[in-house]
């Protein structure tokens, strides 16, 4: 299987391509890509070179692309798609339907993938999209199972690629207004959730807490793990219940799922993870890596070792193995 | 209780104590112009931290008995040392091994981040924006070190080398070949 996994900075790239990446994906410094955070991201120059460098190492580059134009701010979208295809680039992931429309019109030789942002999450939404504006693969949204992905690959014939490892984004991806609600700012239109500008920690005497735009999204003693005050992985109180009301902070893992993933027809597994430094991207791609050569020559899984890269320190199978509260 | 799955190695208590008596000037001259060489040498670090260029970075090994004020001054950049607690826009602070060790590419700045060796105040953007552009420019300190000591270059080089094994500290960049 094919690995593909983040960069948020040409020494990431060169980490990752490095370290064993099949394909790498980054995106430009602006808000056209769901990463837009500060000291991050490839300008026109850093992204041609990326794509030479990945080029001549083997691997392929994927360029993101996959926020929702503004009305009337449509230009700076169509730029990055055209600037992407000249930069040599082997793929784009797009979520917004014009955005789509306008690529497969204007580049129709530039190869087109569906971001997970678009929460396309049935075979009929993928076929809609392979039909009407000749999508190749889609990233499938985290909220689906082992036996839903292979109920899906049945009924299509567009390659399909899962996360199997970082942060959880919980709710319909492309939908979530949490952030919005709090900052102002949110992934789908700016690139950003819960973004760093509006986060605050405070230290006092040892008990930490973390807040965004004002409000306290997290409070942990002194020997807990730190958390990043992402909405909804935040702690909060209604009537007398005081928890975690829409997911634990956790990441995903799904290391020991890959020869499901594999049966059940997944073409690619997706890495988290360009907001990370160049020491996280070679780490988990070193052993994600070793995961799918165990998996193709029918060895076991080797045992990971990234429980301490991990958010909250502690990892799940997320909707992979599905149970409610 | 978490597991510590990264053990950071400690600034040793006796050298450190005897730092408290070293004169400050000299060091800060020094550092001041290491900076201002990196400054030359990696200008793009500088442009990748944007308008948080002009932010004020306290950075606190706490482990030593010094903390350092950097204002990267959009590529011309101060460095100011004091034993006393600084005021600036954010503050990063955790033992010099998790700071040289982030600066070295050896550890991920977030997972120290969670396992609380790091402590991270105020502008949380501009300390984003920082780590991300020190990652992207792959220092070597060492190297940079070893390069502005003339012909004493390769002694110094040594010298590193020699204090890398015995503490654990990243003090060089381990480039890595390609695995596969
Ligand atoms: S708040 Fe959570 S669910 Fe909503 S966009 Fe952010 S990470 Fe995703």
């Amino acid at each position: 299987m094919e690995i593909v996994c983040p960069a948020g900075t040409p020494a990431s790239l060169r980490a990752a391509v490095k370290a064993g990446a099949h394909t790498v994906y980054c995106g430009f410094a602006d808000e056209t890509n769901a990463r837009n955070f500060p000291g991050l991201n490839f300008d026109r120059d850093e992204m041609r070179e990326g794509v030479k460098f990945a080029h001549d190492h083997g691997a392929k580059v994927l360029v993101a692309i996959n926020t929702y134009p503004r009305a009337g701010g449509e230009a700076i979208w169509h730029r990055a798609v055209a600037d992407a295809e000249a930069s040599g680039a082997d793929a784009v992931i797009l979520a917004d339907l014009g955005l789509l429309a306008y690529a497969a019109k204007h580049h129709p030789g530039l190869r087109r993938h569906l971001s997970v942002q678009a929460a396309a999450a049935n075979a009929d939404m993928l076929n809609f999209y392979a039909s009407e504006f000749g999508v190749k693969r889609v990233v499938l949204p985290r909220v689906l199972s082992v036996p839903e992905i292979a109920a899906i690959n049945a009924e299509t014939e567009v390659e399909t690629e899962v996360f199997v490892f970082g942060g959880l984004c919980v709710m319909a991806e492309g939908r979530c207004s949490l952030s919005s609600y709090a900052t102002g700012l949110s992934p789908n239109m700016n690139g950003v959730c819960s973004p760093a500008s509006h986060v605050e920690y405070h230290d006092d005497h040892g008990a930490l807490s973390a807040k965004l735009g004002g409000f306290t999204i997290h409070k942990v003693g002194a020997d807990e793990p730190a958390p990043y005050p992402t909405l909804c992985k935040g702690c909060f109180s209604a009537g007398d219940a005081t928890g975690h009301l829409f997911e634990d902070p956790v990441s995903l893992n799904a290391e020991k799922l890959i020869p499901q993933l594999a049966k059940a027809g997944v073409t690619a597994l997706k890495i988290e993870g360009r907001q990370r430094s160049r020491s996280y991207v070679a780490q988990v791609v070193r052993n994600f890596r070793a995961a799918v050569e165990a998996q193709a020559a029918g060895r076991p899984m080797p045992e990971g070792m990234l429980a301490q890269l991990t958010e909250g320190q502690a990892a799940t199978a997320g909707a992979y193995k599905k149970t409610w509260r | 209780m978490h597991d510590h799955a990264v053990q950071l190695p400690v600034f040793p208590r006796l050298p450190a104590l005897a730092l408290r008596g070293v004169p400050l000037t000299p060091v800060a001259l020094a550092l001041g112009a290491f900076a201002r060489r990196m400054a030359l040498r990696h200008p793009s670090m500088f442009k990748r931290l944007g308008d948080y260029g002009a932010a004020r970075f306290v950075l606190d090994p706490t482990d030593l008995p010094v903390t350092l004020l950097l204002e990267p001054r959009a590529g011309n950049p101060r460095l100011r040392l004091s034993r006393k607690p600084m005021q600036g826009d954010a503050r990063i602070a955790g033992p010099l091994s998790g700071l040289l060790g982030m600066v070295h590419g050896a550890y991920d700045g977030d997972a120290l981040f969670f396992s609380r060796d790091l402590v991270i105040e105020g502008d949380t953007a501009a300390v984003l924006a920082l780590r991300n552009a020190i990652d992207d420019a792959e220092l070597d300190l060492a190297a940079e070190a070893a390069a502005m000591s003339g012909p004493f270059g390769a002694q110094i080089r040594r010298l590193i080398q020699l204090a890398e094994t015995r503490t654990g500290v990243a003090l060089s960049r381990h480039e890595e070949d390609p695995l596969w």
